[in-house]
């Protein structure tokens, strides 16, 4: 029935919805002999730059349990979400593991879309899990999902240009508009480039200033106090005394080839473009590449808590395989792979003793950051709080909207959205 | 021997539309209705709550300022694109060298898949590396925010809805003229009439049962042209370029847990609205003594 549902009303609402048919019904979940057997549908969210290296990583599963055959399917990330939720409520097309974005794991399992993990062979050796990385996987006592790899936000700077300008790495977003005269003067390059197309990159404004989105314990909504409105004042005071470049659209491949290229000093960037921007004529030499961490605000400086974890569809046909396979692709050793060729944040304590990792630059930089990382609001709504920031965000860039405005329509939508929230 | 058609009206249509009617005057979302997915079985929670989803939708500004929008959008596109299509149809009912050629070449909008051709604008508009912007460049002009400025952003999406939609309006209106006996033509040549008198007295009225009917079905079309717009500017900046249908898409489906109910309000609002339009230009057209 509940299929039927969504056809009714995406037929009388004359949307467009691409029904997605990728695979997943690979059943059999008997054991041969004890040995696992059938198919793992996996989907995978990481971007150009990393695949390769998921793809290889996942098929190695294979050679563990040859009876298994490891379907990889990468879906972008901007897609994913919704390409699950589609394939998961119609019961068809749903991959039996999903690499899940932190926030997306209370919604999907609050929908019933995921197996819990607890007692099952997925959830290894917990206690080695670094805290802030397994908080996003439990969801009302449960465990949804394993961690993967961490993230958060860091200024990425070009090391060259900052020294042919003269100017220190900024601490605060004043000392960079400050320093973007300079910048602009002695090298040609924009200071920033500012996503003004993704909400979260938003958050480290608005950590800044002390804001939050919503305060889940207490049930409130913070984005439209005073430290939201001063949020919005800081990405427009950017872009407006030209410190900054921005994009209401294709953000992500603009910011990476303006890094690239030079045609900016700095921008707020996570680990996983470190491979992409290191691919590109300015970092040649790897060395140039510089990462601190992002510059504050007037009162204080902070950066979300991001990152992936595996989570296993409820209504998968291959259950036992798909807790082993989460139970491989979250081993210390593939995160030490993925770390050795892609720099990413490792979630084991262990992990981060090995030497290769622990020399690694990126994540002598990142794992302090991540720890410092300011941790989400884990509930069901989390992911939708970023819809109403980013049309926002948009208008404040564009003029069609003032600070104050903006934070108070966030600050509306928030309360529609969560019905309990004051 | 109705039968056959009554039962698939009552399938293909009358289920979903009687389904998503039903479905406007509950609360029913992602989270409370029913579903079994593996070991989870939830049950359905949700309640009849009548009209309060319409009045929810009706009393909120963002409908009428969508709405406001989206009448323009409409108007503007179908208005260009019919005057483009029959435009580009007289200059190719004529005898010409390589007549096919040009005619095929016309079509061409109309054989690549709507995305890939919105993708491509989207790279050609691309305000620091696009192919536009390097063109102004070339000539001395500053770059263009084409996707960036809430003004830019809404002429960039009519450009794009009427490249797709002129192969339609030219297809349909060749046929129209070709159904002309050229007869007539000559005629009207031997009484003394000049070209745009013969366009005006000749042309005008043999195409009006074509055209009339072109213009109702590509102004429901693009009313609703979900893929144009949210493919190539997601309804930004902002929610500049926002429609009536990607705002219900937006609401319903990208907030968590997905709103069945309110998505499928705006849903019949729409098709009120749409049928509403239908019968008024219907009633329009009779009276000028055409029989649709």
């Amino acid at each position: 029935m509940r299929r039927r549902g969504i056809a009714a009303t995406a037929l009388v609402a004359g949307l467009a919805l691409t029904a997605t048919a990728c695979g997943g019904d690979g059943g059999g979940d008997q054991k041969s002999g004890g040995e696992l057997s059938g198919t793992v549908t996996f989907w995978d969210t990481s971007n150009d730059a990393e695949k390769a290296t998921y793809k290889e990583l996942a098929e190695g599963f294979e050679r563990e349990h040859p009876k298994v055959d490891v379907k990889y399917v990468n879906v972008p990330f901007g897609e994913a979400n919704a390409k699950f939720k589609n394939a998961a409520g119609g019961n068809s097309g749903a991959p039996d593991v999903m690499r899940t974005e932190v926030a997306w794991v209370a919604d999907f399992a609050n929908l019933g879309y995921l197996a819990p993990l607890d007692n099952t062979p997925a959830l290894d050796k917990n206690e080695d899990y670094v805290e802030q990385a397994a908080g996003s996987t439990r969801f009302k006592g449960k465990t949804y999902a394993a961690p993967q790899v961490m993230d958060t936000l860091g200024l990425f700077y070009n090391k060259k240009l900052l020294e042919e300008a003269g100017v220190e790495v900024p601490k605060t977003f004043d000392e960079l508009k400050d320093a973007a005269k300079k910048i602009k003067s002695k090298t040609g390059a924009t200071a920033l480039y500012l996503r003004g197309d993704d909400p979260y990159w938003f958050l480290p404004y608005l950590y800044g200033e002390g804001g939050d989105m919503v305060e889940a314990k207490g049930k409130k909504v913070l984005i439209d106090d005073p430290e939201g409105v001063r949020a919005f004042a800081t990405i427009k005071d950017l872009v407006d005394s030209k410190a900054a470049v921005t994009d209401a659209t294709d953000g992500q491949e603009n910011q990476l080839k303006a890094l690239k290229d030079g045609d900016v000093a700095m921008a707020i960037d996570g680990p996983w473009d470190i491979e992409g921007a290191l691919a590109g004529k300015e970092f040649k030499d790897k060395g140039n590449l510089g990462v601190a961490p992002v510059p504050g605000g007037s009162k204080a400086q902070g950066s979300p808590q991001g990152g992936w974890n595996l989570s296993v569809y409820a209504g998968s046909g291959n259950l036992d395989a798909s807790y082993e396979f989460v139970k491989y692709m979250s081993s210390a050793k593939v995160q030490q792979k993925t770390t050795e060729k892609l720099s990413l944040l490792p979630t084991r304590k262990s992990v981060y003793e090995v030497p290769s990792v622990k020399d690694n630059e990126m994540v002598k930089f990142f794992r302090p950051a991540v720890e410092k990382a300011v941790e989400r609001p884990w509930i069901a709504e989390g992911n939708s709080l970023f819809e109403p920031i980013k049309v926002q965000m948009n208008k404040v860039l564009t003029g069609s909207a003032t600070p104050d405005q903006a934070a108070k329509a966030t600050g509306d939508a928030y309360r529609k959205l969560l019905k309990d929230y004051k | 021997m109705v039968a056959p058609v009554v039962l698939v009206i009552a399938v293909i249509i009358g289920y979903p539309l009687v389904r998503g009617l039903y479905l406007s005057l509950t609360d029913a979302t992602e989270a409370n209705v029913a579903r079994d997915i593996g070991m989870n079985h939830i049950p359905a929670t949700y309640t009849f709550v009548g009209l309060d989803n319409y009045t929810a939708v009706l009393s909120d500004g963002v409908f009428w300022s969508r709405l406001g929008w989206t009448v323009v959008w409409t108007v503007a596109c179908v208005g260009i694109t019919f005057a483009l299509g029959l435009t580009l149809a007289n200059l190719l009912n004529r005898k010409m060298k390589g007549r096919t050629f040009y005619r095929l070449a016309l079509i061409l909008p109309w054989a690549i898949p709507a995305f890939i051709s919105v993708f491509t604008w989207r790279l050609l508009y691309n305000e620091k590396h696009g192919l536009l912007n390097k063109l102004l460049q070339g000539g001395g002009i500053d770059a263009i925010p084409w996707l960036n400025d809430p003004t830019w952003a809404k002429l960039s999406v009519i450009v794009v809805n009427v490249w797709l939609g002129v192969p339609f309006m030219l297809v349909a209106l060749l046929g129209g003229l070709q159904s002309i006996p050229g007869e007539l033509y000559e005629a009207a040549e031997m009484d003394g009439a000049n070209a745009w008198q013969r366009f005006r007295n000749i042309t005008v009225p043999s195409l009006r049962s074509v055209s009339s009917t072109v213009i109702l079905l590509s102004t429901i079309w693009t009313f609703n042209m979900f893929p144009v717009i949210f493919l190539l500017t997601r309804g930004g900046p902002g929610d500049a370029t926002e429609i009536l249908v990607t705002y219900a898409y937006r609401l319903s489906f990208v907030d968590s847990p997905r709103n069945f109910s309110s998505s499928a309000a705006w849903g019949v609002l729409i098709l009120l609205m749409l049928s509403a339009v239908a019968v008024v230009y219907r009633r329009a057209l009779r009276k000028q003594g055409e029989v649709w």
